[in-house]
Parts: structure tokens; sequence; C-alpha cells
């Protein structure tokens, strides 16, 4: 039997999404064509995002959507489409190490989870009408505040990449 | 009339009322605009008289222009990717209609009241490039594939100082909330003044031209409309598209106008708010009821003046060269909007 407190709102539409996404992730791995791979990553990516809403944690849910959806699978896209990218089906898509892949994404799976479970146990989200969400403002706050070391860092990192894609892209 | 105005409804008609408000308020702009501005405006500028036939001043002549759309053969070319190709024109579209959902029309007349409006705004904008793009390579057409590339590098490199030009309004307002940014803007005052609210046009100048700018080269209205430039792409990535999805697409680029238009006027003009201190109002709370009336006639009002302004540019100016854009955009827009940002903050602080 099910509890009754999983039949929510909240937890229905977490099932309907997860499935989805795996459905999409599956499909962007299988398909025949990189531009519907492409498009399935979109999906999968989407979801995502559906579901950090419903964690009512909409910033993260917006910036999933303006990075990933709006920014890194346009240029995706582009690039994909710039070079080749066909219509119809294409033979040898498969790289053929990607027997390798799948106990690294196994073993993915496994910390993630044991992540989860060590850092969270059994711990709820509080209810969403309690008036909740993290307003942006202490976001910022604690980005800007105890965190500004790693966000330095990341920003550095970010950096890093940008000057070496000039390096590599310049002719002379 | 204030009772009406004032009624509690229940959930499901609050949520009906706010998708058919929503299908109203992107439906009626790209009307509006279409007829004003692409039949009538355009027309005098160029000394000829546009439709007259159709109803008075051929004002029916949309509700003709639709009619023939929508008889006219769905057309898919025969080497397309099907159902990429259908589904295109509607990924566009649908981000207009995500786009508006954050739009306040007066203190309860909202659809969503988002904490992170803004932010909201911009990441749902650059879905369309999405459609765009998938559109130009579905059609199997070099000439599509290329205007959906060019779209995609125009709309990736203008969406950076649209982002940039919304942070000092953000900065002044203290707040992502579309809504909330109505309200500081009507309660604030000029050096104590408070006559006239403190719309940001007048303190963030810099940010509504560049705004305005990444608005006209989001929307591929003319002189950035590379992408679609009908004289040497043959309407880039529309090319292959007929009847209905050529409506939807032209549907979608004169909604999003109005769209755009709209929240432009939110975060610079005062959006539906006239200055509280007229009525001696002093939060959103105390804001009469009859506003959720007259807020949607100023933001209309707001809305046809702004995109007068991007149709005037569009007849007016010639296109740009894909180098001069990109340019443009990397060179002039981007530094002039962090400078911006940066003046903003030191002042913030100062004051």
């Amino acid at each position: 039997m099910v509890a009754a407190d999983l039949l929510v709102a909240q937890n229905v539409g977490f099932g309907i999404i997860a499935l989805l996404m795996i459905v999409a992730a599956l499909r962007v791995v299988t398909v025949k064509n990189v531009v519907h791979a492409a498009l399935w990553l979109v999906i999968v990516l989407s979801g995502a995002a559906a579901q950090y809403l419903l964690l009512s944690a909409e910033f993260v849910a917006i910036t999933q959507v303006l990075v990933y959806v709006g920014a890194v699978m346009v240029l995706f896209l582009f690039g994909t489409m710039l070079t080749r990218a066909k219509i119809g089906a294409e033979a040898d898509l498969n790289n053929k190490n990607w027997g390798i892949a799948v106990p690294v994404s196994l073993l993915m799976f496994g910390v993630i989870t044991w992540v989860l479970i060590d850092g969270f146990g059994d711990e709820r989200l509080p209810n969403p009408d309690e008036q909740t969400q993290v307003p942006i403002q202490v976001l910022s706050d604690d980005i800007f505040g105890p965190y500004l070391l790693p966000f330095w860092a990341l920003s550095f990192v970010l950096l890093v990449a940008v000057i070496g894609a000039i390096v590599l892209a310049r002719k002379d | 009339m204030n009772a009406l105005l004032a009624a509690d409804l229940p959930y499901w008609a609050q949520s009906l009322l706010r998708v058919l408000g929503g299908i109203v308020a992107v439906l009626l702009p790209a009307g509006t605009i279409v007829y004003v501005f692409l039949f009538k405006m355009m027309s005098f500028m160029q000394s000829r008289l546009g439709p007259m036939e159709a109803g008075p001043y051929g004002s029916l002549q949309l509700v003709a222009e639709v009619g023939k759309w929508l008889q006219k053969e769905d057309i898919t070319p025969e080497r397309a990717d099907r159902f990429i190709f259908k589904i295109a024109p509607l990924v566009v579209l649908v981000s207009t209609f995500l786009l508006v959902a954050v739009v306040p029309f007066g203190p309860d007349a909202w659809f969503t009241n988002f904490e992170a409006g803004v932010f909201y705004m911009l990441a749902v904008s650059s879905v369309s490039v999405l459609g765009i793009l998938i559109a130009g390579w579905a059609s199997a057409n070099k000439y599509s594939l290329l205007g959906g590339l060019r779209a995609a590098g125009q709309l990736i490199a203008y969406e950076l100082p649209m982002v940039l030009a919304v942070v000092g309004v953000i900065i002044q307002a203290g707040t992502m909330n579309l809504q909330q940014i109505v309200v500081a803007q009507n309660a604030g005052s000029i050096f104590g003044w408070n006559g006239l609210g403190n719309p940001y046009i007048l303190t963030q100048f810099v940010g509504f031209i560049i705004f305005m700018i990444a608005v006209q080269a989001e929307l591929t209205q003319t002189p950035f409309d590379m992408p679609i430039a009908e004289s040497e792409l043959v309407s880039g990535y529309m090319t292959e598209y007929s009847g209905f999805r050529f409506l939807t697409f032209f549907i979608a680029e004169f909604a999003t106008a109005g769209v755009f238009a709209l929240i432009a006027s939110v975060l610079f003009l005062g959006g539906w708010g006239i200055p509280f201190a007229w009525f001696d109002w002093s939060t959103i709370d105390s804001v009469d009821d009859w506003m959720n009336v007259v807020g949607p006639l100023i933001m209309v009002t707001k809305m046809m003046l702004l995109a007068f302004i991007i149709m005037w540019v569009r007849f007016s100016y010639p296109r740009f060269r894909e180098d001069q854009l990109q340019r443009f955009a990397w060179k002039v827009l981007v530094p002039v909007s962090l400078v911006n940002i940066m003046v903003t903050a030191i002042l913030k602080v100062a004051f």
C-alpha cells in the first residue's frame, strides 16, 4: 500500500517528470541523429528545471533554463549544424569505447545516491505552503558572503577556459 | 463597480481568467502592431495608402489575411525532418506565451507574481532561439540553415547586452520582481519631488537605449534582420513554411515585439502605475482597485509608444552586415552596459 502522504500533487508530478527524463535520457544515447539527440537532451534539461520548481527552488530552475536550454544547447546545435548535421539516420554514431561508460555511470549513480541518503536521510522538505522559499536576496548574500572564495575560484576557471578558447582559435 | 473589482474569485476562475488574459495579451498587441504600424505607418512613410478596401481604412485587412493563410496548403518539403519541421514554429510561439506570464498589468491584474520575474523573462526569451534554429535545420534547405545559424549567432550575441542592461534596473530597484519594480518606480521620488515618481528611463537612460537595441536584434527587426534578409536568404528560416505555420511565425514575431515593449515599459517607464503621490498611495496594498482597469490601458498606451519606436527604426535604417552586427554587440554594447552597471552600483551605494 502507498502511504497517503505520498500521493500529493508534487510527488505525482515528480514521478511523471522523472519518467519523462529517463526516457529522454535513454533516447539521447540511442537515437540515430545528432540533432535529435540534442533535442532529447533539451527535454532532459528542461525536466531538471521542472524538478527544481517542484522543490520550490525557483532561482535554480530559471538558471537551469537560462544556462542549459538557452545557451549551452543552442551552442551545441549551432556547432553541430555548422559542421555536420544530416537529416535522417546516420551510421556509426556510437563511440567504440561506450562500454567503459557503463561502470562509470553506475558508480556515479551509486555515489550520488549514497551522498544524498547520507546527507539528508529521511529528512522531509517543508510544506511549500509555509513560505519556505529562500528569497533571492538571501541567496545572493550567501554567494557573495561566506561562499565568496569558491565563487571566485569558479569564475577564475571560467576565465581560464575563455582565454584558452581564444588562444586555441587564434591563427597568428 | 468597486465591489465587482474587489470580488474574491475561486482559484479555478482566477486561473481561467489568467489564461484567457494571457491569450488576449499576446494576440491583441500582435494584431494592433501589424495593422497600425506594419500596414499603415509603413505605407504613409512610403507615400502610399496601404490597405484601404477591407473595412473602413482597411482595418479588417488583417482578418482577410488570416483567412487567406489558414486556407493555404500546409506544405512540408520532401527531404525535411517532418516532425521537427512542424513543431518548430510552435516552440517559438510558446516562448512568447511564457514571456507574457510575468508582465504585471495592475495591482492585482497579473498572471504570475514571480519573485525572480526579470530573470525568468530573460530565460524564456532565449527558448525561441531553439525554435528558430531547428526550423532552419529541419527545412533541409541551405538558405534556411544559413538563416537559422545567423539567427542563433545574433540572438546569443544580443542576449548578453540585454541581460546586462537590465541589471542596472535591478540594482536600482533592489528586486527582481516586476511588480515591485513598478511600485519602486511609482513610489519613488526625484530629489524629494514625487510628482512624477521615478521612472527608470531618467536614471537608466543608457540601459534603456541598450535594452531597446537588444530587443530590436532579438526580434530580428530591420537593422538586425540578417537572419531573414529576404533579398539574399529568401526569408531565411521561414523560407519553406506556408499557410498556418508561416502565420504562427508571423504572429510570434509581432507578439514578441508587443511583449518586449510591455516588458520595457515595466522596466523603464513605470509600468501600469501612475505616480503614487497623486492619490496619496504609499504601498501596493493602498492602490485603489480601479487601477486594475486603468493599469492595462496605461500599459497598452506605453506598449504602442515603444512598438512605434521599434517599427520606426525598422522602416528607417538599412541592414547591418554580419561582422558589423557582431562587432557592435561585443565591442560597443557589452562594454557600455558593463560601465553602466558599475556606475549604477557606485551611485546606489553613494546615495
